[in-house]
């Protein structure tokens, strides 16, 4: 395995699509909840705890071989919000054809065939990651990274914050990001012995509310 | 002297009387976990968990179970909130509910409101199981400190299969000593209850309810199989039970 893999799937350029949703941030500050950098660090704190955490513990399952269809429908009892599973899904797919096309594999087309309306983004995040040659550590990092580094750059759009503050505020929970990413692999190894229960399923109420309030808005920035 | 905590278990069986009716052959309480069989409704038997000192403390660990077979329909209440307490024992304090629903039966399953108390440390966890056919409404409330207190340390994990397939697994940690952000703008926001219903009825697989907003902090969600969760967040326990009752309502 080349470890530099992980640059490039980890990389915000890497053409799969997640640049348009904000990770529940557009609610969250139209809302009024986020307002600046010191609410937007307390908003990924709790993101990256609860649905960055889950992300990460299924990308990890996914790289140790747990059959996809089990982390689909893990992650489909984890996202109660019907416009979080939508969003979940059309990242998913793009990420798939994304993956497909740099790290070609018979597994990554198979689950292609298998969810044509696309799987659970960290799901196909870690068979991505399974393709090209990298560990569930890495996987896991890539998702519970994502699950604080989208909310943080929607952020500086949405409130013009300014962008040295953002990276500032992504800088400040990378030990945290370490402690989440332990947590999610010890945890996708438990599923070879005790099933997809497992896996942790921390919930975020305003998350919940934030992502369905925001589906109904005719007008919006992102996505999600 | 070493203090360990209580173990209580009570149990509940509603089976058939063979006349339409609901008859419940076991009905066991234990300790702090009393129940009582309060008056009957057309076919539905009606169960009241009565605590009969307080508690759950730092230490104890508490288990209720509830069967409902086939062809039968029971609801179970309780007379006062449940106020998780710190103990003398060393040790966080645990409440398992195992709730199985069969084929054709219909559970109503309405607690009152768990009350997390400052300096307390409770760990929940409830499994529901609802045969294909099942019907169930369940409801949790968690009311984070008593007025004007700081919470203690909750986790509460809520699993609910339908036909062997998991609907929803989720859970809430919140406290003292929970990971980062439970508070913040992504989880609870500075609310003080949060709340779930679960509603699961076999024609919700072919006509599921629309997803919708109630307003600033509640939201009904169709989930991925015929089951709904009204998940809400709000200022203190009255408001949580409007918004809560509205939902339902909503569903009726």
């Amino acid at each position: 395995m080349s470890r530099a893999a992980l640059l490039v799937l980890a990389d915000g350029r890497f053409p799969a699509g997640g640049h348009a949703h904000s990770g529940g941030a557009e609610a969250a500050v139209k809302a009024g909840r986020v307002t600046g950098a010191a609410s937007l660090e307390d908003f990924c704190r709790g993101r990256l705890h609860t649905a960055g955490l889950v992300a990460a513990a299924l990308a990890a399952a996914a790289v140790l071989g747990v059959a996809p269809g089990e982390l689909d429908a893990a992650a489909d009892a984890r996202t109660p919000s019907p416009a979080l599973r939508v969003a979940a899904r059309r990242l998913g797919r793009q990420l798939m054809r994304a993956a497909r096309a740099t790290w070609p594999s018979d597994e990554l087309d198979a689950v292609a065939r298998q969810f044509p309306k696309g799987a659970h983004q960290p799901v196909v995040l870690g068979l991505a990651a399974r393709a090209a040659g990298l560990e569930p550590v890495d996987a896991a990092y890539c998702a519970a990274y994502e699950s604080v580094s989208g909310p943080a750059s929607a952020t500086v759009r949405l409130l013009s914050l300014d962008p040295f503050d953002a990276t500032g505020v992504l800088a400040r929970l990378a030990p945290e990001v370490d402690l989440v990413v332990d947590r999610a692999v010890e945890a996708a190894r438990r599923v070879a012995d005790d099933g997809v229960d497992a896996l942790p399923a921390s919930s975020a109420p305003l998350l919940e509310v934030g992502a369905e309030t925001h589906a109904a808005w005719a007008v919006r920035l992102f996505a999600s | 002297m070493s203090v360990s905590g209580v173990r209580a278990t009570a149990r509940i069986v509603a089976r058939s009387d063979g006349r339409g009716g609901t008859s419940l052959p076991v009905l066991e309480g234990e300790g702090p976990l009393a129940l009582r069989r309060t008056r009957a409704s057309g076919g539905e038997a009606r169960v009241m968990l009565v605590g009969a000192m307080s508690g759950p403390l730092g230490g104890d660990h508490f288990t209720v179970e509830a069967d409902v077979e086939e062809g039968t329909r029971l609801r179970v209440g309780s007379a006062a909130a449940t106020i998780a307490l710190p103990g003398q024992a060393k040790g966080e304090a645990r409440y398992d509910v195992w709730l199985r629903v069969a084929d054709g039966a219909e559970l109503q399953w309405l607690p009152e409101q768990l009350i997390s108390a400052g300096g307390s440390d409770l760990r929940v966890a409830t499994h529901v199981e609802v045969g294909a056919g099942g019907r169930l409404v369940l409801r949790e409330e968690q009311v984070l400190g008593r007025v004007g207190e700081e919470p203690g340390r909750l986790t509460s994990r809520l699993t609910v299969r339908v036909g062997g397939r998991v609907v929803l697994d989720q859970e809430l940690a919140c406290g003292p000593g929970a990971l980062g952000g439970w508070d913040g703008p992504a989880v609870l926001g500075g609310h003080r209850a949060v709340g779930q219903l679960v509603v699961v009825r076999p024609e919700f697989g072919s006509r599921p309810v629309p997803a919708r907003v109630l307003g600033e902090g509640a939201v009904v969600a169709p989930l991925a199989g015929p089951a709904v969760l009204v998940s809400a967040v709000a200022g203190d326990a009255l408001r949580l039970r409007r918004v809560l009752d509205e939902a339902l309502a909503l569903m009726a």
